[in-house]
Protein backbone atom coordinates (compact mmCIF):
# COMPACT_ATOMS: atom_id res chain seq x y z
CA UNK A 1 0.00 0.00 0.00
CA UNK A 2 1.22 3.49 -0.88
CA UNK A 3 1.62 5.06 2.58
CA UNK A 4 2.42 8.53 1.30
CA UNK A 5 -0.80 8.55 -0.69
CA UNK A 6 -2.75 7.20 2.27
CA UNK A 7 -1.36 9.85 4.60
CA UNK A 8 -2.16 12.56 2.08
CA UNK A 9 -5.78 11.40 2.05
CA UNK A 10 -5.96 11.21 5.84
CA UNK A 11 -4.58 14.72 6.23
CA UNK A 12 -7.17 16.07 3.82
CA UNK A 13 -10.00 14.42 5.74
CA UNK A 14 -8.70 15.29 9.19
CA UNK A 15 -7.83 18.90 8.41
CA UNK A 16 -11.27 19.53 6.88
CA UNK A 17 -13.00 18.21 9.98
CA UNK A 18 -10.76 20.07 12.41
CA UNK A 19 -11.10 23.43 10.72
CA UNK A 20 -14.84 23.20 10.10
CA UNK A 21 -15.36 21.97 13.65
CA UNK A 22 -13.46 25.01 14.87
CA UNK A 23 -15.54 27.33 12.69
CA UNK A 24 -18.85 25.75 13.74
CA UNK A 25 -17.91 26.23 17.38
CA UNK A 26 -17.74 29.97 16.76
CA UNK A 27 -21.55 29.97 16.60
CA UNK A 28 -21.66 29.71 20.37
CA UNK A 29 -23.80 32.57 21.62
CA UNK A 30 -24.50 33.86 18.12
CA UNK A 31 -27.11 31.50 16.67
CA UNK A 32 -30.47 32.77 15.38
CA UNK A 33 -32.19 30.62 18.01
CA UNK A 34 -30.71 28.83 21.03
CA UNK A 35 -31.47 25.45 19.49
CA UNK A 36 -29.11 26.27 16.63
CA UNK A 37 -26.31 27.34 18.98
CA UNK A 38 -26.66 23.92 20.51
CA UNK A 39 -26.88 22.07 17.20
CA UNK A 40 -23.81 23.76 15.76
CA UNK A 41 -21.93 23.04 18.97
CA UNK A 42 -22.88 19.34 18.82
CA UNK A 43 -21.71 19.09 15.26
CA UNK A 44 -18.52 20.95 16.10
CA UNK A 45 -17.79 18.47 18.87
CA UNK A 46 -18.42 15.56 16.52
CA UNK A 47 -16.13 17.05 13.89
CA UNK A 48 -13.36 17.65 16.37
CA UNK A 49 -13.77 14.07 17.53
CA UNK A 50 -13.65 12.81 13.93
CA UNK A 51 -10.50 14.73 13.19
CA UNK A 52 -8.91 13.34 16.35
CA UNK A 53 -9.65 9.78 15.22
CA UNK A 54 -8.11 10.50 11.83
CA UNK A 55 -5.02 12.17 13.34
CA UNK A 56 -4.71 9.10 15.54
CA UNK A 57 -4.61 6.92 12.41
CA UNK A 58 -1.86 9.21 11.12
CA UNK A 59 -0.01 8.92 14.41
CA UNK A 60 -0.16 5.14 14.07
CA UNK A 61 1.44 5.60 10.66
CA UNK A 62 4.37 7.47 12.22
CA UNK A 63 3.16 11.08 12.25
CA UNK A 64 3.39 13.24 15.40
CA UNK A 65 0.85 13.26 18.26
CA UNK A 66 -2.62 14.59 17.34
CA UNK A 67 -2.20 17.67 19.56
CA UNK A 68 1.13 18.51 17.96
CA UNK A 69 -0.21 17.98 14.46
CA UNK A 70 -3.34 20.04 15.07
CA UNK A 71 -1.92 22.84 17.19
CA UNK A 72 1.56 23.52 15.82
CA UNK A 73 1.40 23.44 12.02
CA UNK A 74 1.09 26.58 9.94
CA UNK A 75 -1.31 27.25 7.08
CA UNK A 76 0.89 26.00 4.21
CA UNK A 77 1.10 22.63 5.97
CA UNK A 78 -2.66 22.24 6.05
CA UNK A 79 -4.51 20.14 3.49
CA UNK A 80 -8.03 21.38 4.12
CA UNK A 81 -10.17 22.82 1.38
CA UNK A 82 -10.64 26.58 1.44
CA UNK A 83 -14.37 26.03 1.98
CA UNK A 84 -13.93 25.10 5.63
CA UNK A 85 -11.59 27.93 6.56
CA UNK A 86 -13.86 30.80 5.47
CA UNK A 87 -15.24 32.82 8.43
CA UNK A 88 -18.70 31.83 9.65
CA UNK A 89 -20.32 34.82 7.96
CA UNK A 90 -24.07 34.96 8.34
CA UNK A 91 -26.24 32.01 9.24
CA UNK A 92 -27.22 31.51 5.58
CA UNK A 93 -23.59 30.97 4.60
CA UNK A 94 -22.83 28.70 7.54
CA UNK A 95 -25.94 26.62 6.85
CA UNK A 96 -25.18 26.26 3.14
CA UNK A 97 -21.56 25.39 3.85
CA UNK A 98 -22.71 22.80 6.35
CA UNK A 99 -25.18 21.40 3.80
CA UNK A 100 -22.68 21.19 0.95
CA UNK A 101 -19.85 19.88 3.10
CA UNK A 102 -21.72 17.28 5.11
CA UNK A 103 -23.40 15.72 2.07
CA UNK A 104 -19.93 15.20 0.62
CA UNK A 105 -18.53 14.00 3.92
CA UNK A 106 -21.25 11.43 4.55
CA UNK A 107 -20.84 9.99 1.06
CA UNK A 108 -17.07 10.02 1.44
CA UNK A 109 -17.21 8.00 4.61
CA UNK A 110 -19.78 5.64 3.16
CA UNK A 111 -17.30 4.96 0.36
CA UNK A 112 -14.46 4.63 2.84
CA UNK A 113 -16.39 2.05 4.86
CA UNK A 114 -15.15 -0.55 2.39
CA UNK A 115 -11.63 0.87 2.09
CA UNK A 116 -8.80 -1.61 1.64
CA UNK A 117 -7.08 0.13 4.56
CA UNK A 118 -8.97 -1.57 7.35
CA UNK A 119 -8.23 0.91 10.19
CA UNK A 120 -9.73 3.69 8.06
CA UNK A 121 -12.67 1.50 7.04
CA UNK A 122 -13.38 0.89 10.71
CA UNK A 123 -13.33 4.59 11.57
CA UNK A 124 -15.50 5.35 8.54
CA UNK A 125 -18.13 2.82 9.58
CA UNK A 126 -18.35 4.53 12.96
CA UNK A 127 -18.37 8.11 11.70
CA UNK A 128 -20.93 7.72 8.96
CA UNK A 129 -23.58 7.10 11.61
CA UNK A 130 -22.94 10.51 13.17
CA UNK A 131 -22.60 12.24 9.83
CA UNK A 132 -26.08 11.05 8.91
CA UNK A 133 -27.45 13.30 11.63
CA UNK A 134 -25.44 16.24 10.38
CA UNK A 135 -26.91 15.77 6.92
CA UNK A 136 -30.38 15.36 8.35
CA UNK A 137 -29.95 18.60 10.26
CA UNK A 138 -28.74 20.46 7.18
CA UNK A 139 -31.56 19.08 5.02
CA UNK A 140 -34.22 20.01 7.56
CA UNK A 141 -33.06 23.61 7.72
CA UNK A 142 -32.41 24.04 4.02
CA UNK A 143 -35.87 22.69 3.24
CA UNK A 144 -37.50 24.70 5.98
CA UNK A 145 -35.90 28.05 5.17
CA UNK A 146 -35.69 27.35 1.45
CA UNK A 147 -39.48 27.19 1.22
CA UNK A 148 -40.33 30.03 3.59
CA UNK A 149 -40.12 33.79 3.13
CA UNK A 150 -38.78 35.51 0.04
CA UNK A 151 -36.14 37.07 2.24
CA UNK A 152 -34.86 33.72 3.52
CA UNK A 153 -34.91 32.14 0.08
CA UNK A 154 -32.88 35.01 -1.30
CA UNK A 155 -30.36 34.79 1.53
CA UNK A 156 -29.88 31.07 0.95
CA UNK A 157 -29.69 31.42 -2.83
CA UNK A 158 -26.98 34.07 -2.54
CA UNK A 159 -25.08 31.89 -0.10
CA UNK A 160 -25.43 28.89 -2.40
CA UNK A 161 -24.13 30.79 -5.42
CA UNK A 162 -21.18 32.16 -3.49
CA UNK A 163 -20.28 28.95 -1.69
CA UNK A 164 -20.51 26.53 -4.59
CA UNK A 165 -17.08 27.29 -6.11
CA UNK A 166 -15.48 26.58 -2.74
CA UNK A 167 -17.54 23.43 -2.24
CA UNK A 168 -16.26 22.09 -5.56
CA UNK A 169 -12.81 22.51 -4.07
CA UNK A 170 -13.67 19.53 -1.86
CA UNK A 171 -13.07 17.30 -4.87
CA UNK A 172 -9.68 18.70 -5.79
CA UNK A 173 -7.33 15.86 -6.67
CA UNK A 174 -3.77 15.53 -5.54
CA UNK A 175 -0.89 13.79 -7.27
CA UNK A 176 -1.80 10.67 -5.26
CA UNK A 177 -5.28 10.25 -6.73
CA UNK A 178 -4.40 7.32 -8.99
CA UNK A 179 -2.50 5.48 -6.29
CA UNK A 180 -5.37 5.87 -3.84
CA UNK A 181 -7.80 4.39 -6.35
CA UNK A 182 -5.41 1.65 -7.53
CA UNK A 183 -4.80 0.53 -3.94
CA UNK A 184 -8.51 0.35 -3.25
CA UNK A 185 -8.23 2.90 -0.45
CA UNK A 186 -10.84 5.23 -1.90
CA UNK A 187 -12.76 5.13 -5.22
CA UNK A 188 -11.74 8.70 -6.08
CA UNK A 189 -12.95 12.29 -6.15
CA UNK A 190 -14.85 12.01 -9.46
CA UNK A 191 -16.98 9.19 -8.13
CA UNK A 192 -17.64 11.12 -4.93
CA UNK A 193 -18.50 14.31 -6.76
CA UNK A 194 -21.05 12.54 -8.97
CA UNK A 195 -22.78 11.04 -5.95
CA UNK A 196 -22.70 14.37 -4.12
CA UNK A 197 -24.29 16.23 -7.01
CA UNK A 198 -27.14 13.76 -7.09
CA UNK A 199 -27.56 13.90 -3.35
CA UNK A 200 -27.73 17.71 -2.98
CA UNK A 201 -29.87 18.06 -6.10
CA UNK A 202 -32.54 15.84 -4.58
CA UNK A 203 -32.83 18.06 -1.53
CA UNK A 204 -32.64 21.35 -3.42
CA UNK A 205 -35.41 20.13 -5.72
CA UNK A 206 -37.73 20.23 -2.70
CA UNK A 207 -37.02 23.92 -2.13
CA UNK A 208 -37.32 27.18 -4.04
CA UNK A 209 -33.55 27.25 -4.43
CA UNK A 210 -31.80 26.71 -7.72
CA UNK A 211 -28.54 24.91 -8.14
CA UNK A 212 -26.41 26.90 -10.61
CA UNK A 213 -25.23 25.02 -13.68
CA UNK A 214 -22.00 23.47 -12.46
CA UNK A 215 -20.35 23.73 -15.88
CA UNK A 216 -20.41 27.50 -15.40
CA UNK A 217 -18.83 27.40 -11.95
CA UNK A 218 -15.04 27.48 -11.63
CA UNK A 219 -13.95 25.41 -8.62
CA UNK A 220 -11.65 27.05 -6.08
CA UNK A 221 -8.68 24.72 -5.81
CA UNK A 222 -5.42 24.99 -3.89
CA UNK A 223 -6.35 23.97 -0.36
CA UNK A 224 -5.27 20.36 -0.86
CA UNK A 225 -1.84 21.67 -1.84
CA UNK A 226 -1.36 24.09 1.03
CA UNK A 227 -2.68 27.20 -0.70
CA UNK A 228 -5.13 28.91 1.59
CA UNK A 229 -7.15 32.06 2.01
CA UNK A 230 -5.95 34.81 4.32
CA UNK A 231 -8.39 33.44 6.91
CA UNK A 232 -6.61 30.20 7.80
CA UNK A 233 -3.44 31.46 9.48
CA UNK A 234 -5.27 33.77 11.92
CA UNK A 235 -7.57 30.86 12.79
CA UNK A 236 -4.55 28.66 13.52
CA UNK A 237 -2.86 31.39 15.55
CA UNK A 238 -5.98 31.72 17.65
CA UNK A 239 -6.30 27.97 18.07
CA UNK A 240 -2.70 27.69 19.27
CA UNK A 241 -2.64 30.86 21.38
CA UNK A 242 -2.69 29.09 24.74
CA UNK A 243 -0.99 25.90 23.59
CA UNK A 244 2.05 27.93 22.49
CA UNK A 245 2.32 29.92 25.74
CA UNK A 246 4.22 27.06 27.27
CA UNK A 247 4.98 24.20 24.89
CA UNK A 248 6.40 22.14 27.77
CA UNK A 249 3.16 22.32 29.74
CA UNK A 250 0.46 19.74 30.15
CA UNK A 251 -2.81 21.61 29.91
CA UNK B 1 -24.25 27.64 35.65
CA UNK B 2 -25.46 30.00 37.47
CA UNK B 3 -27.47 30.80 40.44
CA UNK B 4 -30.22 33.24 40.41
CA UNK B 5 -28.93 36.62 41.11
CA UNK B 6 -29.11 38.63 44.12
CA UNK B 7 -30.33 42.05 44.93
CA UNK B 8 -33.08 41.86 42.38
CA UNK B 9 -34.84 38.79 43.59
CA UNK B 10 -36.03 40.82 46.50
CA UNK B 11 -38.87 43.29 46.14
CA UNK B 12 -37.88 46.85 46.83
CA UNK B 13 -40.82 47.50 49.10
CA UNK B 14 -42.91 45.33 51.32
CA UNK B 15 -44.91 42.95 49.13
CA UNK B 16 -48.16 44.41 47.97
CA UNK B 17 -50.99 42.98 45.95
CA UNK B 18 -51.87 40.27 48.41
CA UNK B 19 -54.99 42.25 49.31
CA UNK B 20 -56.37 41.28 45.89
CA UNK B 21 -55.94 37.57 46.55
CA UNK B 22 -58.80 35.37 47.65
CA UNK B 23 -57.95 34.72 51.32
CA UNK B 24 -59.12 31.12 51.22
CA UNK B 25 -57.18 30.25 48.06
CA UNK B 26 -54.17 31.99 49.50
CA UNK B 27 -54.40 30.02 52.72
CA UNK B 28 -54.71 26.73 50.81
CA UNK B 29 -51.76 27.71 48.63
CA UNK B 30 -49.61 28.42 51.66
CA UNK B 31 -50.71 25.20 53.31
CA UNK B 32 -49.74 23.19 50.23
CA UNK B 33 -46.29 24.76 50.23
CA UNK B 34 -45.91 24.15 53.95
CA UNK B 35 -46.73 20.47 53.32
CA UNK B 36 -43.93 20.36 50.73
CA UNK B 37 -46.21 20.06 47.70
CA UNK B 38 -45.13 21.48 44.37
CA UNK B 39 -47.13 24.20 42.65
CA UNK B 40 -47.85 23.42 38.99
CA UNK B 41 -48.53 25.87 36.12
CA UNK B 42 -52.32 25.51 36.14
CA UNK B 43 -52.66 25.72 39.92
CA UNK B 44 -53.78 28.81 41.73
CA UNK B 45 -50.89 31.06 42.73
CA UNK B 46 -50.80 34.65 44.01
CA UNK B 47 -49.84 37.22 41.41
CA UNK B 48 -46.84 38.19 43.51
CA UNK B 49 -45.59 34.59 43.55
CA UNK B 50 -45.91 34.38 39.76
CA UNK B 51 -44.12 37.68 39.31
CA UNK B 52 -41.23 36.79 41.62
CA UNK B 53 -40.77 33.41 40.01
CA UNK B 54 -40.76 34.77 36.48
CA UNK B 55 -38.18 37.32 37.52
CA UNK B 56 -36.02 34.74 39.22
CA UNK B 57 -36.17 32.01 36.55
CA UNK B 58 -35.73 34.55 33.80
CA UNK B 59 -32.64 35.99 35.49
CA UNK B 60 -31.30 32.50 35.90
CA UNK B 61 -31.89 31.76 32.20
CA UNK B 62 -30.20 35.01 31.16
CA UNK B 63 -27.27 34.16 33.43
CA UNK B 64 -26.81 30.86 31.61
CA UNK B 65 -26.90 32.40 28.17
CA UNK B 66 -24.75 35.44 29.01
CA UNK B 67 -22.57 33.19 31.15
CA UNK B 68 -21.80 31.05 28.11
CA UNK B 69 -20.05 34.03 26.49
CA UNK B 70 -16.90 34.51 28.63
CA UNK B 71 -16.04 30.81 28.51
CA UNK B 72 -17.29 30.54 24.95
CA UNK B 73 -14.61 32.92 23.73
CA UNK B 74 -12.02 30.37 24.94
CA UNK B 75 -13.40 27.46 22.90
CA UNK B 76 -11.40 28.54 19.88
CA UNK B 77 -8.26 28.89 22.01
CA UNK B 78 -8.53 25.91 24.34
CA UNK B 79 -5.17 24.12 24.41
CA UNK B 80 -5.35 20.63 22.94
CA UNK B 81 -8.11 18.33 21.75
CA UNK B 82 -9.20 17.20 25.19
CA UNK B 83 -9.76 20.71 26.55
CA UNK B 84 -11.21 22.01 23.32
CA UNK B 85 -13.89 19.34 23.19
CA UNK B 86 -14.67 19.56 26.89
CA UNK B 87 -14.92 23.36 26.78
CA UNK B 88 -17.35 23.11 23.86
CA UNK B 89 -19.48 20.53 25.63
CA UNK B 90 -19.49 22.55 28.84
CA UNK B 91 -20.52 25.78 27.18
CA UNK B 92 -23.12 23.96 25.12
CA UNK B 93 -24.62 22.63 28.33
CA UNK B 94 -24.98 26.17 29.62
CA UNK B 95 -26.93 27.20 26.54
CA UNK B 96 -29.03 24.09 27.07
CA UNK B 97 -29.70 25.25 30.62
CA UNK B 98 -30.93 28.58 29.30
CA UNK B 99 -33.26 26.73 26.99
CA UNK B 100 -34.67 24.62 29.84
CA UNK B 101 -35.11 27.64 32.07
CA UNK B 102 -36.81 29.78 29.45
CA UNK B 103 -39.25 26.92 28.98
CA UNK B 104 -39.84 26.74 32.74
CA UNK B 105 -40.45 30.50 32.87
CA UNK B 106 -42.78 30.30 29.88
CA UNK B 107 -45.11 28.08 31.93
CA UNK B 108 -45.76 31.21 34.00
CA UNK B 109 -46.95 33.19 30.99
CA UNK B 110 -44.00 35.14 29.63
CA UNK B 111 -42.61 34.12 26.23
CA UNK B 112 -38.94 33.53 25.47
CA UNK B 113 -39.04 36.36 22.94
CA UNK B 114 -40.33 38.77 25.60
CA UNK B 115 -37.67 37.66 28.06
CA UNK B 116 -34.84 38.04 25.56
CA UNK B 117 -36.16 41.45 24.58
CA UNK B 118 -36.08 42.50 28.24
CA UNK B 119 -32.54 41.16 28.54
CA UNK B 120 -31.33 43.15 25.56
CA UNK B 121 -33.07 46.30 26.75
CA UNK B 122 -31.41 45.97 30.12
CA UNK B 123 -34.81 45.62 31.80
CA UNK B 124 -34.03 42.26 33.31
CA UNK B 125 -30.78 41.26 34.91
CA UNK B 126 -28.31 38.41 34.97
CA UNK B 127 -25.57 37.30 37.32
CA UNK B 128 -23.15 40.13 37.98
CA UNK B 129 -20.05 37.95 37.65
CA UNK B 130 -20.39 37.74 33.88
CA UNK B 131 -19.71 41.42 33.59
CA UNK B 132 -16.08 40.80 34.47
CA UNK B 133 -13.48 40.01 31.82
CA UNK B 134 -11.79 36.65 31.19
CA UNK B 135 -8.42 37.79 29.85
CA UNK B 136 -6.72 34.37 30.02
CA UNK B 137 -7.44 30.68 29.72
CA UNK B 138 -6.94 30.43 33.47
CA UNK B 139 -9.81 32.87 34.05
CA UNK B 140 -12.06 30.61 32.05
CA UNK B 141 -10.97 27.67 34.21
CA UNK B 142 -11.68 29.59 37.40
CA UNK B 143 -15.21 30.25 36.16
CA UNK B 144 -15.71 26.61 35.21
CA UNK B 145 -14.70 25.51 38.65
CA UNK B 146 -15.66 28.13 41.19
CA UNK B 147 -18.57 29.95 39.58
CA UNK B 148 -20.14 26.63 38.70
CA UNK B 149 -19.45 25.52 42.27
CA UNK B 150 -21.26 28.59 43.56
CA UNK B 151 -24.09 27.94 41.16
CA UNK B 152 -24.47 24.41 42.44
CA UNK B 153 -24.76 25.61 46.04
CA UNK B 154 -27.51 27.97 44.94
CA UNK B 155 -29.31 25.61 42.63
CA UNK B 156 -29.29 22.63 44.97
CA UNK B 157 -31.09 24.85 47.45
CA UNK B 158 -33.55 26.18 44.88
CA UNK B 159 -34.28 22.69 43.55
CA UNK B 160 -36.14 22.14 46.80
CA UNK B 161 -38.34 25.15 46.13
CA UNK B 162 -42.07 25.14 45.56
CA UNK B 163 -42.53 25.63 41.82
CA UNK B 164 -42.60 22.25 40.06
CA UNK B 165 -41.29 23.15 36.57
CA UNK B 166 -38.38 25.16 38.02
CA UNK B 167 -37.42 22.39 40.44
CA UNK B 168 -37.46 19.78 37.70
CA UNK B 169 -35.34 21.98 35.42
CA UNK B 170 -32.89 22.54 38.27
CA UNK B 171 -32.55 18.83 38.96
CA UNK B 172 -31.49 18.21 35.38
CA UNK B 173 -29.22 21.23 35.45
CA UNK B 174 -27.51 20.23 38.70
CA UNK B 175 -26.67 16.82 37.27
CA UNK B 176 -24.79 18.51 34.42
CA UNK B 177 -23.26 21.13 36.68
CA UNK B 178 -21.53 18.43 38.67
CA UNK B 179 -19.69 17.44 35.47
CA UNK B 180 -18.72 21.06 34.95
CA UNK B 181 -17.37 21.17 38.44
CA UNK B 182 -15.17 18.13 37.77
CA UNK B 183 -14.04 19.58 34.48
CA UNK B 184 -13.25 22.97 36.02
CA UNK B 185 -11.46 21.44 38.98
CA UNK B 186 -9.35 19.24 36.74
CA UNK B 187 -8.39 22.17 34.51
CA UNK B 188 -7.48 24.37 37.51
CA UNK B 189 -5.46 21.59 39.16
CA UNK B 190 -3.51 21.02 35.95
CA UNK B 191 -2.45 24.64 35.87
CA UNK B 192 -1.99 25.18 39.59
CA UNK B 193 0.37 22.20 39.74
CA UNK B 194 1.93 22.76 36.32
CA UNK B 195 4.83 24.79 34.99
CA UNK B 196 5.76 28.15 36.59
CA UNK B 197 3.97 30.00 33.77
CA UNK B 198 0.81 28.01 34.37
CA UNK B 199 0.94 28.49 38.13
CA UNK B 200 1.41 32.22 37.77
CA UNK B 201 -1.48 32.45 35.27
CA UNK B 202 -3.77 30.55 37.61
CA UNK B 203 -2.91 32.57 40.71
CA UNK B 204 -3.44 35.83 38.84
CA UNK B 205 -6.79 34.62 37.55
CA UNK B 206 -7.91 33.63 41.03
CA UNK B 207 -6.83 37.04 42.34
CA UNK B 208 -8.95 38.72 39.67
CA UNK B 209 -11.96 36.51 40.29
CA UNK B 210 -12.05 36.34 44.06
CA UNK B 211 -13.89 39.64 44.63
CA UNK B 212 -16.63 38.87 42.07
CA UNK B 213 -16.93 35.34 43.51
CA UNK B 214 -17.51 36.80 46.96
CA UNK B 215 -20.43 38.85 45.63
CA UNK B 216 -21.83 35.96 43.59
CA UNK B 217 -24.45 35.05 46.20
CA UNK B 218 -25.74 38.59 46.47
CA UNK B 219 -25.54 41.23 49.19
CA UNK B 220 -25.20 40.44 52.87
CA UNK B 221 -28.39 39.36 54.62
CA UNK B 222 -28.25 42.42 56.84
CA UNK B 223 -28.83 44.51 53.70
CA UNK B 224 -31.66 42.46 52.23
CA UNK B 225 -35.18 43.14 53.37
CA UNK B 226 -38.52 41.45 53.01
CA UNK B 227 -37.23 38.03 52.09
CA UNK B 228 -39.52 36.51 54.68
CA UNK B 229 -42.51 35.93 52.42
CA UNK B 230 -40.30 34.60 49.61
CA UNK B 231 -38.78 32.14 52.03
CA UNK B 232 -42.21 31.10 53.31
CA UNK B 233 -43.37 30.53 49.72
CA UNK B 234 -40.19 28.60 49.02
CA UNK B 235 -39.21 30.90 46.20
CA UNK B 236 -35.98 31.76 47.92
CA UNK B 237 -34.59 28.75 49.73
CA UNK B 238 -31.40 29.87 51.41
CA UNK B 239 -30.12 33.24 52.49
CA UNK B 240 -27.26 34.87 50.59
CA UNK B 241 -24.95 34.64 53.60
CA UNK B 242 -25.78 30.97 54.19
CA UNK B 243 -24.91 30.14 50.60
CA UNK B 244 -21.69 32.13 50.84
CA UNK B 245 -20.70 30.34 54.06
CA UNK B 246 -21.46 26.95 52.54
CA UNK B 247 -19.38 27.78 49.48
CA UNK B 248 -16.42 28.89 51.61
CA UNK B 249 -16.70 25.77 53.75
CA UNK B 250 -16.56 23.54 50.71
CA UNK B 251 -14.05 25.31 48.50
CA UNK B 252 -11.52 27.28 50.53
CA UNK B 253 -9.77 24.05 51.64
CA UNK B 254 -9.77 22.75 48.07
CA UNK B 255 -8.24 25.96 46.76
CA UNK B 256 -5.50 25.98 49.39
CA UNK B 257 -4.85 22.27 48.90
CA UNK B 258 -3.56 22.83 45.36
CA UNK B 259 -1.14 25.53 46.46
CA UNK B 260 -3.09 28.63 45.49
CA UNK B 261 -3.51 31.56 47.83
CA UNK B 262 -6.69 33.52 48.36
CA UNK B 263 -6.29 37.29 48.07
CA UNK B 264 -8.10 38.21 51.27
CA UNK B 265 -5.88 38.71 54.35
CA UNK B 266 -8.94 38.69 56.61
CA UNK B 267 -10.28 35.36 55.43
CA UNK B 268 -10.38 32.91 58.30
CA UNK B 269 -12.77 30.54 59.92
CA UNK B 270 -13.79 31.64 63.38
CA UNK B 271 -13.59 28.41 65.35
CA UNK B 272 -15.97 29.68 68.02
CA UNK B 273 -18.81 30.74 65.75
CA UNK B 274 -17.98 28.22 63.04
CA UNK B 275 -18.38 31.04 60.53
CA UNK B 276 -16.03 32.40 57.91
CA UNK B 277 -14.88 35.97 58.36
CA UNK B 278 -13.79 37.96 55.35
CA UNK B 279 -13.19 41.42 54.04
CA UNK B 280 -16.55 43.03 53.44
CA UNK B 281 -17.14 42.85 49.67
CA UNK B 282 -17.69 46.12 47.85
CA UNK B 283 -21.49 46.13 47.73
CA UNK B 284 -21.60 49.49 45.99
CA UNK B 285 -19.61 48.02 43.17
CA UNK B 286 -21.99 45.05 43.02
CA UNK B 287 -24.94 47.41 42.73
CA UNK B 288 -23.18 49.45 40.05
CA UNK B 289 -22.26 46.38 38.02
CA UNK B 290 -25.70 44.80 38.24
CA UNK B 291 -27.22 48.06 37.12
CA UNK B 292 -25.14 48.13 33.99
CA UNK B 293 -21.85 49.76 34.85
CA UNK B 294 -19.45 46.82 34.97
CA UNK B 295 -16.38 46.29 32.80
CA UNK B 296 -18.18 44.06 30.28
CA UNK B 297 -21.92 44.81 30.50
CA UNK B 298 -22.03 46.68 27.21
CA UNK B 299 -19.95 44.11 25.39
CA UNK B 300 -22.05 41.16 26.62
CA UNK B 301 -25.35 42.76 25.71
CA UNK B 302 -23.99 43.95 22.38
CA UNK B 303 -23.12 40.36 21.47
CA UNK B 304 -26.59 39.18 22.45
CA UNK B 305 -28.25 42.06 20.60
CA UNK B 306 -26.22 41.42 17.45
CA UNK B 307 -27.14 37.74 17.57
CA UNK B 308 -30.81 38.64 17.84
CA UNK B 309 -30.63 41.13 14.99
CA UNK B 310 -28.59 38.92 12.69
CA UNK B 311 -30.89 35.97 13.29
CA UNK B 312 -34.16 37.89 12.94
CA UNK B 313 -34.67 36.78 9.34
CA UNK B 314 -34.46 33.15 10.42
CA UNK B 315 -37.06 33.61 13.14
CA UNK B 316 -39.32 35.48 10.71
CA UNK B 317 -39.00 32.58 8.27
CA UNK B 318 -39.80 30.01 10.96
CA UNK B 319 -42.78 32.03 12.08
CA UNK B 320 -44.10 32.21 8.53
CA UNK B 321 -43.74 28.44 8.23
CA UNK B 322 -45.51 27.90 11.51
CA UNK B 323 -48.35 30.19 10.64
CA UNK B 324 -48.70 28.38 7.35
CA UNK B 325 -48.89 25.14 9.32
CA UNK B 326 -51.53 26.75 11.54
CA UNK B 327 -49.49 26.60 14.69
CA UNK B 328 -50.16 29.52 16.94
CA UNK B 329 -47.24 29.65 19.31
CA UNK B 330 -44.36 31.79 18.10
CA UNK B 331 -40.89 30.38 18.20
CA UNK B 332 -38.42 32.61 19.91
FE1 LIG C 1 -25.50 26.06 33.80
FE1 LIG D 1 -22.14 25.00 34.43
FE1 LIG E 1 -23.51 18.93 26.24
Amino acid sequence: MNTTALKDLLYRLADDQLILGHRNSEWNGLGPILEEDIAFSSMAQDKLGHSLQLYTLLHNLGEAEPDTVAFTRNAPQFHCTQLVELPIGDYAFSLIRHFLYDHAELLRFQLLATSSYEPLAQVARKLKGELKYHVLHANTWVKQLGTSTEEAIEMLQTALNETLPYALGLFEKTEHEEAIIADGIFPGEDELKAQWLESISKVLAQTNLELPDLSTVAPVYGGRHGEHTEHLQPLLDEMAEVFRLDPTADW
Amino acid sequence: MYGSVSTHDIPAQAPTGLENEDPQLLAEFEARIARGEKIEPDDYMPALYRKQLIRMIEQHAHSEIIGSLPEGTWITRAPGFRRKMAQMAKVQDEVGHAQLLYSAAETLGKTREEMITDLINGKSKYSNVFNYPTPTWADSNVISWLIDAGAIVNQMANAKGSYGPYCRALERICAEESFHLKYGHDAVVHMATGTPTQRRMMQEALNRWWPPIMTFFGPADKMSQHTEILMRWKVKMASNDDCRQQFLDMYVPKILEIGLTIPDPKLRKNEETGKWEYTEPDWDELRRVINGDGPCNKERLAVRRAAEENGAWVRRALQAKQQAAKHVRPLA
